[in-house]
């Protein structure tokens, strides 16, 4: 759905965007996580066409970025929602995606069933006559992902949808996301909430103008440290740790307290070895576990290296 | 261009001004004022204290008085078009009406016709009241109707919407640099200037008949035509979401 290549954005002398490459599935939420600064609006606003790009090429929903003939089509195969909703306060819930519709040229039919039918999913066409500027700001942000599915968009831009909403607001607009990721639409979603990007995303990029990784929360969770299992015995000795290595070959096999400490590349096949090692040696298991990162200490080393690195 | 595009965008501007009850009342107040006061000058004070053979020196005063419509046509739109574009801004809904399948062009060309319809038309409506009552008041006096002429028809439907695209285009470059309604203004109310500098010189060098207007038009249309090229400059969507304050 998309497919970018060294995609760079420089603003005089500051580049804000530096030669990122990457590429999101067809029915993905990919997650685009960074600080403030990073350089994921300018990344959005690059792909959908919104701003030129300084360098690279991206190719999105099968048009090419930049490409005069393609802007349009462009335009009409996507949904962004930026950080700012951006509403008309003092027209109507109906009126607003209205608009919208009609400058995506759509047919009045299609337009009015679309309208009702995104109004009701998003609990608002009971207030579809009101001016929006008497909405929460939940109601809002959810107005404003209907005004990006108006026209049945197949990529959606997503940028910060949770920012300065309240807990409960943020719960609603994320469990929209989810059922959005439900449908099978393609999601890339801006976001510096890392709870968010693990619950709702397939696979995540951290940016820090240049991309650092791409991975699902999983994979990059599990390559922070390698991968490691942890043995808590009833006593740990090195007699264990060598009947270990014995049995799983020369691997890095640590003693630490009650714990052995053990490097392992494929921990579905080594952790029985492992386990059945121990117990021939006469050692009595207490826990066997395989800790990993969280996403939030992935993000916090990679932009601590990626800010030290630039 | 598709023009259809540009209607949808207008349209919208046209609903959207409906709700800028300020701006309403401005744009209804000044051509009715303009439409009910002349008329009553000329009755109350000129026909009758101005003179014998009101038909040798009146037409001087009613072509300034009419001149007023295109100054007219000059400052309202300001209002509107300030409104529209900085209005935009501050609300941030620019972003995703350049989101949408409109070109740049659509979308200014859609906000110009949303500030020029309601000016041409409150001008217009102005105008006819204008007219109307002068015809009443000095049918007597002139033993002929003064209007309708060629001199008004030129100012109504060459020089004031030429008149009101220079502001309308001006009000965009303005709305560009600048982040909030009243500061637009400010810099638009500007443009009042070289209105009043016709409308003296007017009484002096220029006398403001048909063919001083169209010729004046000509030069409403070389600016409009020059501020249109840098308007459009201006409005590029990489302008508006990386330069614009």
């Amino acid at each position: 759905m998309i497919h970018a290549e060294n995609l760079t954005k420089r603003f005089g002398d500051l580049t804000a965007v530096d030669h990122v490459s990457l590429d999101v599935r067809e029915g993905e939420v990919f997650g685009f996580l960074g600080p403030n600064g990073a350089g994921k609006t300018t990344t959005v606003r690059m792909l959908s066409g919104l701003i030129s790009k300084s360098a690279g090429s991206a190719v999105v929903a099968g048009c090419e970025v930049g490409k005069e003939a393609d802007a349009l089509r462009l335009r009409e195969q996507i949904g962004i929602l930026p950080e700012n909703v951006g509403l008309y306060e003092g027209s109507s819930a109906y009126e607003n995606l209205e608009y919208f519709g009609q400058l995506h040229r759509m047919d009045p039919t299609a337009l009015r069933s679309n309208i009702e039918r995104l109004l009701r999913t998003m609990d608002l066409w009971e207030k579809k006559d009101v001016r929006v500027e008497t909405f929460s700001k939940g109601m809002k942000q959810k107005l404003a992902i209907a005004r990006t599915l108006v026209h049945d968009p197949v990529l959606l831009f997503l940028d910060e949808p949770t920012a300065n909403l309240d807990p409960e607001a943020a719960k609603m607009v994320r469990e929209t996301i989810l059922a959005l990721r439900r449908e099978r639409r393609t999601i890339f979603l801006n976001t510096h909430n890392l709870d968010e990007a693990q619950r709702v995303c397939d696979r995540v990029g951290i940016l820090r103008t240049r991309l650092l990784t791409v991975g699902s929360p999983r994979e990059l969770e599990a390559g922070l440290h390698g991968r490691r299992t942890v043995v808590r015995l009833e006593r740990a000795t090195e007699t264990l740790a060598r009947a270990v290595q014995d049995r799983i070959g020369p691997r890095p096999v640590e003693v630490s307290g009650d714990r052995l400490l053990i490097d392992v590349e494929d921990p579905d096949r080594e952790n029985p070895e492992i386990a059945a090692a121990i117990v021939a040696a006469g050692g009595r298991i207490l826990e066997l576990t395989q800790p990993s990162a969280s996403l939030e200490e992935v993000y916090l080393k990679l932009v601590h290296e990626g800010a030290a690195g630039s | 261009m598709r023009l259809s595009q540009a209607w949808v965008v207008a349209r919208h501007e046209l609903r959207q001004l409906r709700q800028r009850r300020g701006i309403l009342v401005g744009l209804i107040a000044f051509p009715v004022g303009v439409g009910l006061g002349f008329p009553a000058l000329v009755d109350l004070q000129l026909v009758p204290h101005g003179g014998p053979d009101p038909g040798s020196w009146a037409p001087m005063y009613l072509n300034a008085f009419a001149f007023w419509f295109v100054i007219g046509a000059a400052s309202l739109p300001t209002t509107i078009a300030s409104y529209s574009i900085v209005g935009e801004k501050v609300s941030k809904s620019l972003e995703p009406l350049l989101a949408t399948p409109t070109t740049d062009g659509e979308i200014l060309l859609g906000k110009a016709l949303g500030a020029l319809l309601p000016t041409l038309f409150a001008m217009w409506l102005g105008a006819a009241l204008y007219q109307g009552l002068i015809d009443v008041g000095t049918v007597g006096a002139f033993g002929y109707l003064y209007y309708p002429n060629w001199q008004m028809a030129v100012e109504l439907f060459v020089a004031a919407p030429l008149v009101a695209l220079v502001a309308i285009e001006a009000s965009v470059i303005i709305s560009s640099r600048v982040t909030d309604f009243r500061s637009a203004q400010q810099y638009a109310s500007v443009l009042l200037l070289p209105m009043i500098i016709i409308y003296v010189a007017a009484e002096i060098v220029l006398p403001l008949n048909a063919v001083n207007l169209l010729l004046l038009s000509g030069i409403f249309a070389l600016v409009a035509l020059a501020l249109y090229r840098v308007s459009l400059r201006a409005f590029r969507r990489d302008e508006i979401l990386t330069r614009w304050k």
